[in-house]
């Protein structure tokens, strides 16, 4: 055939150039783009320094490129090879994709939890399949789970204060243990009292008014894992209801979210948290009626 | 929407001005965010008539007049002293440098209102006028670097805007009213800075005699000269040295300029053609012709102002105020504080405090004090975006500390910090201090060392207060 032939000539071509000039490795570094932090041979691509390198390289204004550029978390300015994302794009967006998957997947470190000296109470989910297939079952909990909470709790506070993991537990590793003493803190310098804190698994929003029906707090103070995404995994919401009830509106919440280092940091978070439930307790209202008050 | 009503007074070595602003207020966060409230619009809803500057005579500002003529001008605008909420008196130009400058600057800022802030210097007013004209907008849109001439009577400010950040501030004693003459031709006055320039120009004028249009032509075309020498950036000539103002920063431009904005008395001048060259008793119209025809406009983009005469008691008056960030703490009843100096620590310094270590701050704090002879000092530093619990208890036991030994008994104790965490310091600190003094503890606001700071009422429900960052050159 003849294309048979042709192919074998061009391959024959191609081996015969490739051994007069051997290629040499620093053919490819040369032409791959500078990099950020790099430890050894490996770059880390979520690194910020790799976020905000310029991969475009003949940009015609190299420093307004940069301003757009750090003005958001979007994956803007980031060139393209032929019409698709380059391969550090491509694989930088599949790693924040795979960090994403693992906080909704993963559980709350066990030690972590010990060491905040929260106990942990689980709602009717048996895994973590059941608890996202089916967010009914993350609302409620079993008899038993009812007695363990009546035994452990102190009942009747002014405010209780529950962790949960809902969709990230990378945002309750990462926030939690500076949130919650800013928010006692700010009880205590108030006079409010506050209950046993302990940590929800397999948690969703609507537990807390099941909770609230057990331990009859005033305020009940959810900190919840949000659903992750490709800016961040670690951001977590605080859901705050006066006399939460099963089968109450959801407009009665009050929520102060995009709690993690990229937003409003984890301790002055608690901060203001502390004070806007402070607030709620004096308006004896939350959410839309806290708000229209 | 809620509203703060500004001031804003500029007595210049020519016009003194007045003019009231309103600034609304709105939080611009979600439903679902913690609160964010920000300035959302300006305007100006009262301009006074340009009105001579009262001198009594060539070095002393009557200041009497000038504050009759602020007080009519209140009464115009159907304001009372009272329903001022903030605002600035500017001294600029020549006028800065009268003997009384200071005495007719403070009376003032007391009759204008209980927050309106006084402030003077040279680069001061050069961003002041930036701010008013527009520029620093223009750069922050555009994203480009632009320089804003403020062309006066006495002086010339320049200041560099890139991104809306003001990088470079200088003046120069260059201005319209620096040669004055009678109707026909004789000189009147002729400035220090006026007298080299004209010996540059190899124009023999004197105060008494009658001088020619081309005389003066020749002076102003070196005045042009120097401001594009200004521009320019390169090794500055002697005369430019000679007529740089004294206090005034060493404007030196590294950027490449985008865009040149004028502003000032004579800057009408030179955006709109005036066929009599005396017309107004001084060398402002020739100037504005010599500028125009010079370099600065052959070598530059030129984008014109949106206040021009105005801009800086536009600046002054609403561009001055700033709002702290939303997350704030602060005692009750210990707000408004005045005039309280900044000492802004390092980045060294600051991981020092964050550590634990209290030796650097109380040095630094102490050796402060003692410098600015005042009874206290505002402790600013950059701070820390997302710190640990553990990092801001230790925080607030180092600055506790440090006030306690060295903070007059009872005085409040002011932090400012850039990054959002005041809220979570100023909590701590009131229980470390256990009430033994006042705390203020406010973010999102840049101050420099050396510079002061105004902390106003609180307002919007006590989530925010106005600040003001200022220098006070008198001090």
């Amino acid at each position: 055939m003849a294309d048979q032939k042709l192919i074998e000539d061009i391959v024959r071509q191609v081996l015969a150039d490739m051994r007069k000039t051997p290629v040499k490795s620093n053919d490819f570094t040369d032409v791959l783009p500078a990099v950020g932090e790099c430890k050894g041979d490996c770059l880390d691509i979520t690194s910020p320094d790799c976020r905000t390198e310029q991969l475009i390289t003949d940009a015609e204004d190299r420093d307004s490129l940069m301003r757009m550029k750090n003005k958001t978390s979007a994956r803007i300015g980031v060139g393209r090879a032929g019409g698709r994302l380059r391969t550090q794009t491509l694989l930088t967006l599949r790693a924040d994709h795979a960090a994403a998957r693992d906080a909704a997947f993963m559980d709350v470190s066990e030690r972590f939890l010990e060491e905040l000296g929260l106990f942990t109470v689980r709602t009717t989910c048996a895994d973590k399949n059941n608890f996202l297939t089916n967010p009914d079952a993350g609302k409620v909990f079993s008899g038993e789970a009812v007695e363990m909470i009546k035994s452990r709790c102190r009942m009747n506070p002014d405010v209780q204060i529950c962790a949960s993991d809902g969709l990230s537990s990378k945002a309750i590793e990462a926030n939690l243990a500076n949130i919650l003493p800013a928010i006692t803190d700010g009880f205590t310098a108030r006079g409010i009292t506050v209950g046993t804190p302990f940590f929800v698994k397999y948690g969703r929003v609507g537990a807390q008014d099941a909770l609230s029906e057990i331990i009859r707090p005033k305020v009940i103070c959810t900190l919840i894992g949000e659903r992750p995404g490709l800016v961040t995994a670690e951001s977590m919401s605080a859901y705050i209801t006066y006399e939460a009830r099963a089968g109450m509106p959801e407009a009665r919440r009050t929520v102060v979210s995009n709690i993690h280092k990229g937003g409003i940091s984890a301790v002055e978070a608690g901060a203001y948290i502390a004070e806007l439930i402070e607030k709620i307790l004096k308006a004896k209202a939350s959410g839309v009626e806290l708000t229209s008050e | 929407m809620p509203q703060i009503l500004s001031v804003g007074i500029d007595i210049g070595t020519s016009t003194t001005q007045v003019v009231f602003s309103r600034i609304d207020l709105e939080n611009t966060a979600g439903y679902f965010a913690v609160p964010h409230i920000s300035i959302v619009d300006k305007r100006v809803i009262y301009q006074s008539d340009i009105a001579l500057t009262p001198l009594k005579n060539q070095s002393l500002i009557d200041g009497e007049a000038v504050r009759e003529l602020v007080r009519r001008e209140y009464e115009k605008a159907g304001f009372k002293p009272s329903d001022v909420d903030t605002g600035a008196v500017i001294i600029t130009g020549e006028s800065a440098r009268k003997e009384n400058a200071e005495e007719a600057l403070y009376s003032l800022s007391d009759f204008a209102g209980e927050f309106v802030v006084s402030t003077a210097g040279p680069d001061l007013e050069a961003i002041v006028a930036g701010k008013g004209s527009g520029a620093m907008a223009f750069s922050e849109e555009q994203g480009c670097a632009v320089v804003n001439l403020d062309v006066g009577g006495g002086t010339t400010n320049a200041v560099l805007f890139d991104c809306g950040e003001a990088l470079d501030k200088g003046c120069v004693d260059i201005g319209g009213r620096l040669i004055r003459l009678r109707d026909d031709m004789t000189v009147t006055y002729i400035s220090e800075s006026a007298g080299k320039i004209a010996a540059a120009a190899g124009a023999d004028i004197a105060v008494g005699r009658k001088a020619t249009v081309r005389q003066l032509d020749k002076i102003c075309g070196v005045m042009a000269d120097l401001l594009y020498e200004l521009l320019a950036g390169g090794e500055p000539s002697a005369l430019l040295q000679e007529v740089r103002t004294p206090g005034s920063g060493d404007f030196h431009p590294v950027k490449d300029i985008r865009a040149v904005c004028f502003s000032g008395g004579v800057a009408d001048l030179i955006y709109d053609d005036e066929s009599d060259p005396i017309r107004y008793g001084d060398i402002g119209v020739l100037l504005a012709a010599a500028i125009r025809e010079s370099r600065i406009f052959a070598d530059f983009r030129v984008i014109r102002a949106r206040e021009t005469i105005r801009a800086t008691v536009v600046g002054a008056g609403t561009y001055t105020t700033s709002v702290s960030g939303s997350t704030i703490d602060y005692s009750d009843g210990v707000l408004p504080v005045k005039n309280v100096p900044v000492l802004r620590l390092t980045d060294d310094e600051q991981s020092a405090c964050f550590g634990g270590g209290a030796t650097a701050l109380r040095e630094q704090l102490s050796w402060f004090l003692s410098q600015s002879g005042g009874e206290n000092a505002a402790i600013a530093m950059c701070g820390d975006a997302d710190p640990s619990y553990v990092a801001v208890n230790r925080l607030a036991e180092v600055i506790a500390e440090a006030a306690d030994g060295l903070l007059p008994r009872g005085a409040p104790l002011i932090v400012i910090f850039e990054r959002d965490m005041a809220k979570a310091l100023g909590g701590r600190l009131k229980w470390v201090l256990n009430g033994r003094r006042p705390v203020i503890s406010i973010d999102t606001v840049r101050v420099t060392d050396g510079g002061y700071v105004d902390i106003g009422r609180p307002l919007m429900d006590g989530m925010v207060v106005p600040v003001v960052v200022k220098t006070l050159v008198f001090q």
